[in-house]
């Protein structure tokens, strides 16, 4: 009974949030600095989570991410440009070949499932490498992905190295808060599941995993291959909250970024990875942002502070994160209104 | 002949380039068989290598900002090793790993701060950036110097492994890093040691490079830092001579597959390699098999 | 004596230039306790590689239950080293995964124990459900498969509980005493249900007393669980009292069998591994 009423106040809680987001909504100006970390911040939520799947449940170290993304944004843009508008966006290849155009929920989905099918395709030769071999193969293969989405031979269907733009998109921030936690949910679920168990055993030995009856390769593809779907997924809510993409977007920076963003939240914590999220975003998007002008107290010009400033302490802060608080916010503790009344500990080990 | 003459330019580019791959992959490939760590941050020493010579130049002379660029290159890679890696010594690697790709992010954003985001002009080094025609080509005489020089530079490396205590004792840390510390090696001085020259060969191979190609922005050493990773993984991450064969074959083939006016996908056909080199032959073209053990 | 589970018909395995284990035949029959000994680096834990598909022999075959489940011959550059029997060369390649093995009813421990580490021991149990699932992903996502699920959870308790280690259920299986740790994954394996159990060197590292609840726990768990059982072994007091017959390997090569008395007594057993055997 004690599970239910967990279960009953972090519905409460749901809907409060967006509630609260509901109502912020209609008495803040849109164009408030907070609906673009909120959106950002549940963006990325996504795709840490995703990340967080497979780094931190399944332990395969895997850098290709933003190459996932960018097949998810590409998918979503190409199948929802309206007709009337490709001639405008296909410029140099004659409106190009696609000339449908699909509800923008439905090319959601399918960004999903066209970064998965990459993942699948990839998979099979990358998950039989080892920790840092399979790190950077993955990288590796983002890195073609994004130069084959560029290719002007396939211009007709990806528009080249041009802007994908004019696409629909979503303007509140309850859409992406909805979208993003039920696929956040979804893989909370996944985690919690017999498969995520199995996840979790390869992560912490996979000799001892395979006498378990546990197919690694198996199992290591359905982690990569949903952790990309995903991805792909947040990689198409990327694309519709910037109303326009290119490839060139999604570099191995932009992976290295989630990374990061997982490792401050904690690598095996979900809960930590949506906070982390948040944080980076609010402080990189935010509150750090008036290091980046340079600013007069009386005639005194306050030293250091001119663009770039932010990304300079941002970074330090992270390597300080790095290297004294290896566990991040969360270390692999799931936060949850019990633990915070104290009620029952759930904390697992925080030492690894 | 005309074939020849046509492709001549791609194929001197490629070795020259080449060799510029094999002096930073050279830093891969040691530090990797040493402490089997991915050193994510090279490709940033060598962008930060890039950008004291810019800096300096403007500043001082060039027969004096050359070696100024070698010594401070040497200082930041020794310190970046003691400062980012050296206490997560015990650590996972994958938190090494995470280190080190805090630790090129962090140059990278130091790199656009200091420079504000616009490409800097590398100085003409005098000499060595001076243009000539060699077989009717026109080309700058860094093109011709840089295979001989990284040849020099790799018989020395070798000379210094094989016949030093230090090289000894680097070669006793790759093959074994707890039992050679149960024998009296000071690991920490020789994984410093391994910092240094990797950084030194990096700051040699920004000069070359550079030269050639004279933009320097904060995320131009990420490229060739990958490449100079696969060259090193394709000729058997741990082995110098291979990781120098294998920056020729890989800085040949993408000026090839420019020339053949695919540049799209120069950058591609090099992790295309790296993919099937991990796949069939992970130990690469000189590498030592290891057996995992159950 | 019941008829044969386990059977390894000249098995060589060959790393480089190296025979660890060099054409290896036995026999394990149901019910039994059979004990596999032999110097360090004899080959033993090799064998057991080879027999739950970590490796793939480099010549050979094993079968279970009559039918064959690993099989190898030399081929590509092997066929040029392989310095195996020559007449004993097979024909066919039978290469599962461990996890393959595992389904079959072959469970097995490991020399340094492998337990999960950031898991509880209930957890730890849990784990071996996994591959007895009905649920697809899709299904266990959704968290459809409740039936199931109980199940799962149910079984593992009853596990605990028949091993005593229901105490501890919720503690993280590493921070077990050693005891506990090499109790636990016993249990484990027996949590795949399996019908023959592979154990490496389940005593090592125990003090005497430990060792003796172990030799009793072994003995209660082949007859509760009905099993058989194959182990590695150093300590010889647990090898020589519970152990049916015992196989002595030196060299890769094996170079005694029988039951324990006949072991014990055989010149070239004596010479080859009590004359070396270190006090542990």
């Amino acid at each position: 009974m004690k599970k239910n009423t967990e279960i009953m106040i972090n519905v409460l809680l749901i809907a409060l949030l967006l509630a609260v987001l509901f109502i912020l909504e209609r008495t803040i100006p849109s164009t408030s600095m907070l609906f673009t970390v909120l959106k950002k911040g549940a963006i990325y939520a996504l795709v840490a989570v995703s990340m967080n799947l497979l780094n931190g449940f399944t332990g395969l170290f895997s850098l290709g991410q933003a190459g996932f993304m960018l097949v998810g944004a590409y998918t979503y843009g190409i199948l929802t440009i309206p007709v009337d508008q490709r001639p405008n966006v296909y410029m140099y290849f004659e409106g190009g070949i696609v000339q449908f155009a699909l509800h923008p929920v439905i090319a959601i989905l399918l960004a999903g499932v066209a970064a998965g099918i990459f993942a699948y395709l990839i998979g099979l030769p990358v998950l039989r490498l080892k920790s840092d071999y399979l790190a950077i193969a993955t990288l590796g293969f983002a890195e073609i992905i994004r130069a084959f989405f560029q290719w002007d031979k396939l211009g007709p269907l990806t528009n080249g190295s041009n802007l994908l733009r004019s696409y629909p998109s979503y303007k509140s921030v309850l859409f992406y808060f909805i979208f993003s936690g039920i696929c956040i949910a979804l893989i909370v679920m996944l985690i919690n599941s017999t498969y995520g168990r199995a996840f979790k055993a390869i992560r912490d030995d996979e000799v001892a995993a395979e006498a378990m009856g546990i197919n690694l390769a198996h199992h290591k593809r359905i982690a990569f291959v949903v952790s990309s779907y995903f991805a792909g997924v947040s990689g198409a809510l990327l694309a519709m909250y910037q109303t326009s993409i290119q490839a060139s977007m999604f570099k191995s920076a932009m992976t290295y970024e989630i990374l990061l963003i997982v490792v401050i939240g904690g690598i095996g914590s979900v809960t930590g990875s949506c906070i982390s999220s948040f944080l980076f975003i609010i402080l990189s998007e935010w509150v750090l942002r008036f290091l980046d002008n340079t600013t007069y107290i009386g005639s005194f010009q306050v030293p250091l502070l001119r663009s770039g400033f932010r990304k300079v302490v941002f970074s330090v802060i992270i390597m300080v994160i790095v290297l004294f608080f290896r566990q991040g916010i969360m270390g692999t503790r799931e936060f949850s209104v019990s633990a915070l009344l104290g009620k029952k500990k759930k904390a697992k080990g925080g030492e690894q | 002949m005309s074939w020849l003459s046509r492709n001549l330019p791609y194929l001197m580019a490629g070795i020259s380039v080449g060799g510029q791959y094999a002096l930073i992959a050279i830093g891969y490939t040691m530090v990797y068989g040493i402490l089997r760590l991915i050193n994510f941050a090279h490709g940033d020493i060598f962008m930060v290598a890039g950008l004291i010579m810019v800096y300096a130049s403007t500043v001082m002379p060039i027969y004096l900002s050359i070696p100024l660029v070698l010594i401070l290159t040497v200082v930041i890679g020794f310190t970046v090793e003691r400062v980012a890696y050296k206490p997560l010594r015990s650590a996972p690697r994958m938190s090494v790993m995470i280190s080190a790709i805090g630790v090129s992010y962090l140059l990278q954003n130091l790199a656009l701060y200091i420079t504000g985001g616009l490409a800097q002009q590398y100085p003409a080094i005098p000499w060595i950036s001076d243009t000539i025609t060699v077989f009717g080509v026109t080309t700058k005489r860094v093109t011709v110097i840089t295979p001989p020089l990284v040849i020099l530079l790799v018989v020395l490396l070798v000379l210094l492994i094989q016949k030093t205590k230090i090289g000894m004792a680097m070669r006793a840390a790759s093959k074994d890093f707890e039992t050679s510390q149960l024998m009296g090696i000071r690991i920490n001085s020789v994984i410093s040691m391994t910092f240094v020259i990797g950084s030194f060969l990096a700051a040699v191979g920004s000069l070359l490079f550079f030269s050639n190609y004279t933009g320097v922005t904060p995320t131009v050493g990420a490229m060739p830092g990958l490449k100079a990773f696969v060259a090193a993984v394709f000729g058997g991450i741990g082995s110098i001579p291979g990781a120098v064969i294998g920056a020729f074959i890989i800085g040949i083939s993408e000026n090839i597959i420019k020339g053949l006016g695919w540049t799209t996908f120069s950058d591609a056909f090099t992790f295309a390699l790296l993919i099937v080199v991990l796949i069939f032959k992970p130990t690469g073209l000189f590498g030592e098999a290891a057996a995992d053990k159950v | 004596m019941g008829e044969t589970v386990l059977k390894v018909e000249n098995v060589t395995m060959q790393f480089g230039g190296v025979v660890a284990v060099d054409n290896l035949n036995l026999e394990v029959n149901r019910g039994e306790i059979v004990s596999l000994i032999g110097p360090n680096g004899a080959g033993k834990t090799t064998a057991f590689n080879v027999i739950t598909g970590v490796y793939p022999p480099t010549n050979g075959c094993v079968s279970f239950n009559g039918k064959v489940i690993v099989e190898n011959f030399p081929k590509g550059k092997m066929k040029k080293i392989y310095m195996g029997d020559p007449v004993a060369v097979r024909s066919q390649t039978v290469q599962p995964t461990p996890d393959k093995i595992t389904r079959l009813g072959i469970a097995r421990t490991f020399q340094n124990i492998r337990l999960f580490k950031s898991q509880t021991v209930f957890e730890n149990i849990l784990i071996a459900e996994h591959m007895r699932r009905t649920s697809n992903l899709l299904t266990a996502t959704l968290h459809l498969n409740g039936e199931e699920e109980r199940r799962m959870r149910t079984e593992a308790d009853e596990l605990l509980h028949i091993l005593e280690l229901d105490d501890v259920r919720d503690e993280m299986a590493t921070s077990l005493p050693y005891g506990k740790q090499r109790r636990l994954e016993i249990a484990r394996a027996l949590a795949t249900k399996p019908s023959l159990l592979l154990l490496d060197e389940p005593a090592a590292g125990m003090n005497p007393q430990e060792t003796d609840e172990l030799t009793a726990f072994i003995g209660r768990i082949r007859d509760d669980f009905k099993l058989t059982i194959f182990m590695i072994e150093h300590h010889m007091d647990l090898v020589m009292e519970i152990s049916d017959r015992i196989y002595v390997l030196d060299f890769g090569r094996l170079i005694s069998q029988g039951t324990p008395d006949v072991v014990q007594n055989d010149p070239r057993v004596i010479s080859a591994y009590l004359g070396v055997q270190e006090d542990e």
